[in-house]
């Protein structure tokens, strides 16, 4: 037997043949590649009522695991009909191979226990009421440890509260302004087609004014900062839980929480209003030159109308949600990244899922804020 | 330098080489790794690499096995030019070895038996169920308890996550099996289940093996052949007692100092008690 020349060549498939005394013959590549179809062969060739099988293993031309456990199998069934075996010119290889799946244990093959839909449907309930309790007593170990550093300036970590302004605040105003910019030309464009049928132009202002203030730059200000900031707080955090650097660092006595979480909430806190504030100049802009392109009102027309009739709380209350929508994101995010267990695909769900629960909570609350607010008459 | 052994075994039959390095170069950047390096491996030897840190162990077995591909030279593996080789050829190198990684580098989404299962999968047209079980076979050979089969490798020692990603590298019958580091970090009893693991899947399957170990007990107990890379080069190549007798700094700390000579002294003492060491060793292991 040469392993080098034949695999070199097409390999030829498995073969199995009946000589005309009854004596098995294989032939060929018994491996793992060439099997196709010799199971079933080599099973009907077996199922014969002489008392002793005669194997012949002379012509073949190698045997790898998965062809000798074709074999094994077929001829453990033989024994258990009472019949015998016998191995004819089989290469001492072969042999050695046969006798080591001999030795191999008879385990039934260990199935993993399979679970009813009911199990699964409280399991999945019960992870979730877990989830609930861990995420308030993280926002709970926030509030503490801020509490605990709140009377020591010293300990606030200024530098990192900087940066992260900078990354999740500053470095999205692009994004931020784009897409604002674009919501508003929507807005003011949908509207526009309305109110010229009761030559009621000038109300693209408040159309404008309050859908932008009141709703849609917060919202969607929120919306990209999930994406884009809270997605990296938790990829940043499951890697670093993955490396063991959060370990790394309880045990050099620096606590996660107020190294890597309160400096992203505080940042997000003061970054997200901010932005908001931008997608509201953005937005009104991108309103304004639809109004003129559209309906022909002026820039100094519309800022006049927008100046009497935007109060100044419709401002207020799209920037005092952003305050919740940052500190939303940001915990979820932080959460999430230390949910994480393991290993890299565990990253990646938490990741997701980070952004999925933020945007959904934030789009909850705005639904809430909106009735409280009606009932208030704001 | 290079061939010390084939000269001790001039008149025997040649034996074929499995892997051949010929003048290979690597630089990432301005640092020089392998310098004109040399190295033959001979079919159905346990082959081992060693040289210190920075020597360029882990670069040239990641260019063998067509990681990384080095700036100049030639590398064959298994009669393949690797360097020019097509993508069907190297689809078909590929399945014709394993490698163990040092970490495992088993997929965290699947447990051990999926793990081992996968390139049965992906290469041949066997049935599920069937591939399962001679993925438990392959478990079992490798040392692990039938219910590892179903953990995640997140959930698994050390030990066991060697064992694990060698079970992986053996699923397709490798002729040609790559080891990186399979000793370190496993503590003593650990590593000496891999020597004789090691010693017995090469008998098993006419394996020839490369390894790369810094575990001085290994290298005398198992391999039949050692190079040890410096100064980008190999700078010697023979078997223990062979290398014992070169001068060569980079040769000398495997043998001097307190490891090395204990290390020694230990397989010395084994070859005068009991000259077939090896063969009792593995029949233990058998037996359990």
């Amino acid at each position: 037997m040469s392993q080098s020349d034949h695999m070199q060549t097409v390999l030829i498939p498995a073969d199995i043949t009946q000589s005309h005394t009854g004596t098995l013959v294989l032939g060929g590549n018994w491996t793992a590649r060439t099997m196709a179809g010799v199971g079933q062969k080599l099973a009907a060739l077996c199922d014969s009522n002489v008392a002793e099988v005669v194997v012949d293993g002379s012509r073949l031309e190698t045997m790898d695991s998965v062809g000798v456990w074709i074999l094994h199998r077929q001829f453990k069934e033989i024994r258990n009909t009472g019949r015998s075996i016998r191995l004819l010119d089989w290469s001492s290889h072969f042999l050695k191979l046969l006798d080591a799946v001999e030795k191999q244990i008879d385990t039934p093959l260990l199935m993993p226990p399979r679970e009813s839909s009911l199990e699964t449907i409280g399991k999945k309930g019960e992870a979730a009421w877990q989830g609930m309790f861990a995420l308030l007593s993280f926002i709970g170990e926030c509030a503490f440890v801020l509490m605990r550093i709140a009377p020591q300036p010293k300990r606030w970590r200024w530098r990192q509260v900087l940066k992260n302004i900078q990354i999740a605040g500053f470095d999205a105003l692009p994004i931020i302004g784009l897409t604002a910019f674009l919501l508003g030309i929507v807005v003011a464009y949908q509207g526009s087609g309305q109110l010229k049928h009761y030559g009621a132009n000038i109300f693209v202002v408040e159309l404008v004014g309050f859908a932008m203030l009141r709703e849609f730059s917060p919202l969607i200000t929120a919306i990209i900062i999930a994406g884009r900031s809270g997605s990296a707080y938790a990829a940043q955090i499951g890697t670093m839980v993955v490396t063991e650097e959060i370990d790394g660092m309880r045990t050099i006595g620096i606590e996660p929480i107020d190294f890597l979480v309160l400096p992203k909430i505080i940042a997000l806190i003061v970054a997200l209003p901010l932005l908001t504030v931008f997608a509201d100049v953005t937005g009104v802009f991108g309103g304004m030159i639809m109004a003129r392109s559209q309906l022909g009102i002026s820039y100094h027309e519309f800022l006049v109308r927008f100046g009497s009739e935007i109060h100044l709380s419709a401002l207020l209350i799209g920037i005092g949600k952003s305050f919740v929508f940052a500190a939303i994101i940001a915990i979820i995010g932080c959460y999430q990244g230390f949910r994480t267990k393991g290993n890299a695909d565990s990253v990646g769900r938490q990741t997701t899922r980070s952004v999925v629960q933020s945007i959904f909570i934030v789009i909850i609350l705005d639904s809430g804020f909106s009735v409280i607010f009606s009932l208030l008459d704001l | 330098m290079q061939n010390a052994a084939d000269q001790a075994n001039v008149g025997l039959p040649k034996v074929p080489n499995v892997i051949e390095m010929r003048q290979v170069c690597t630089r990432f950047g301005s640092h020089v790794v392998h310098a004109d390096l040399d190295l033959d491996v001979q079919r159905g030897e346990i082959f081992a690499i060693v040289g210190g840190s920075g020597s360029g162990k882990s670069t040239l077995l990641r260019e063998m096995i067509m990681l990384h591909r080095p700036n100049a030279g030639t590398v064959k593996i298994l009669d393949t030019d690797v360097l020019t080789a097509s993508p069907d050829e190297a689809l078909l190198l590929r399945q014709r070895w394993g490698v163990m990684f040092q970490y495992g580098g088993l997929f965290g989404t699947l447990n051990v038996r999926d793990n081992v299962g996968l390139p049965l999968r992906e290469h041949t047209d066997l049935d599920d169920r069937f591939i399962d079980e001679v993925a438990a076979w392959k478990i079992s050979l490798s040392g692990l308890e039938p219910e590892a089969g179903l953990q995640y490798p997140t959930q698994l020692s050390g030990g066991m996550l060697k064992r694990a990603s060698m079970a992986r590298a053996l699923a397709l019958d490798p002729e040609l099996l790559f080891l990186d580091e399979p000793t370190a970090g496993l503590d003593p009893g650990g590593a000496g289940g891999i020597d004789a693991l090691v010693r017995r899947l090469a008998e098993l399957y006419q394996l020839t093996i490369v390894i790369i170990t810094h575990d001085l007990d290994f290298l005398w107990q198992v391999t039949d052949r050692v190079a040890v890379l410096g100064e980008g080069k190999v700078v010697g190549v023979g078997s223990m007692s062979e290398l014992a007798h070169m001068e060569h700094p980079d040769i000398r700390v495997y043998f001097d100092g307190p490891r090395g000579r204990a290390a020694q002294a230990q397989a010395q003492t084994q070859d005068k008690v009991r000259p077939n060491h090896k063969q009792d060793k593995e029949q233990r292991w058998t037996q359990k």
